[in-house]
């Protein structure tokens, strides 16, 4: 599923990495601790968070995820946003919770991560 | 606290350097952007890199989080990639407790912006072929994970072939 699905789905809005919105996500990972996103999630995972800090962004290029979902209608501040632009993560918020956020993309088919398939 | 482990200067090498300060969080995630970047640049597997820049992540959150100031150096040799971590901190008092996954020291500050899982350590062995710990409490902790580029050099390093 597109970026741009999830999107739609989520009825998100793009806060910036609007000309990513291509890539293709297949799995998300729910979480809210830095280590965890680290080693646990799968590469080409979409982060799903209610974390909103810079960190979080750059936890997820370093773990190749496809993309960064806050919920709960969360922001980062403009002048954070201006400077993740030039990134390579596109970053969502959605107006939905936590629970909801993932239930709704595990209908449409956005599967969990299994851990350990890093070292598989 | 300087280093006493055989980094294997003989060989041919590249070496990338980040000065950690303490209390300075977003100077962790650079360094791990860089060394991303750089280790890209080198043509290395994606699962490689990515590993790679796990282990400067925490180890820089380390020492940004428990030590007073540090350095990470990434060596590159023709077949493997060292990450040495050197601080002047309180050390680690049991460094098997520390590797547990769960177990933290971190302030709750850290802890509200996502970090102190206590899940670096474990992450950076999980993400090395071999990882060296030394600490000495009240002088400093130096850490070196080891990433083989090859099959037959992981082979070595599990049989300790490597340092005999």
């Amino acid at each position: 599923m597109t970026l741009r699905e999830i999107k739609d789905i989520l009825n998100a809005e793009v806060l910036c990495g609007e000309h990513l919105l291509e890539r293709k996500a297949e799995t998300a990972f729910a979480c809210d601790l830095i280590s965890e996103m680290l080693a646990l999630a799968n590469s080409n995972t979409l982060i799903v968070t209610s974390l909103i800090n810079p960190h979080v962004i750059h936890t997820a290029e370093i773990m190749d995820a496809v993309g960064v979902i806050f919920v709960g209608g969360k922001k980062l501040s403009e002048d954070i946003i201006k400077n993740l632009d030039h990134g390579n993560i596109p970053v969502l918020s959605t107006p939905f919770l936590m629970f909801n956020t993932c239930g709704l993309l595990f209908s449409k088919g956005i599967k969990g991560c299994i851990r350990g398939k890093r070292f598989e | 606290m300087s280093s006493d482990f055989n980094t294997n200067l003989n060989k041919p090498q590249l070496t990338l350097r980040f000065k950690i300060d303490e209390k300075d969080f977003l100077i962790a995630g650079e360094s791990a952007s860089k060394t991303k970047k750089a280790l890209q640049q080198l043509g290395l597997k994606q699962e490689i890199v990515k590993n790679i820049a796990i282990i400067v992540y925490e180890a820089a959150m380390n020492i940004v989080i428990h030590a007073i100031h540090g350095e990470i150096k990434i060596i590159i040799v023709p077949d493997q990639i060292i990450v040495l971590s050197e601080d002047v901190g309180e050390g680690i008092p049991d460094i098997e407790l520390a590797m547990k996954e769960g177990y933290s020291t971190a302030p709750q500050e850290v802890r509200e912006m996502g970090f102190g899982a206590g899940m670096g350590l474990s992450n950076i062995k999980q993400c090395s072929d071999e990882l060296e710990i030394k600490s000495t409490v009240g002088s400093g902790t130096t850490l070196k994970a080891t990433i083989c580029l090859n099959p037959i050099d992981k082979k070595q390093v599990e049989t300790g072939a490597m340092y005999l």
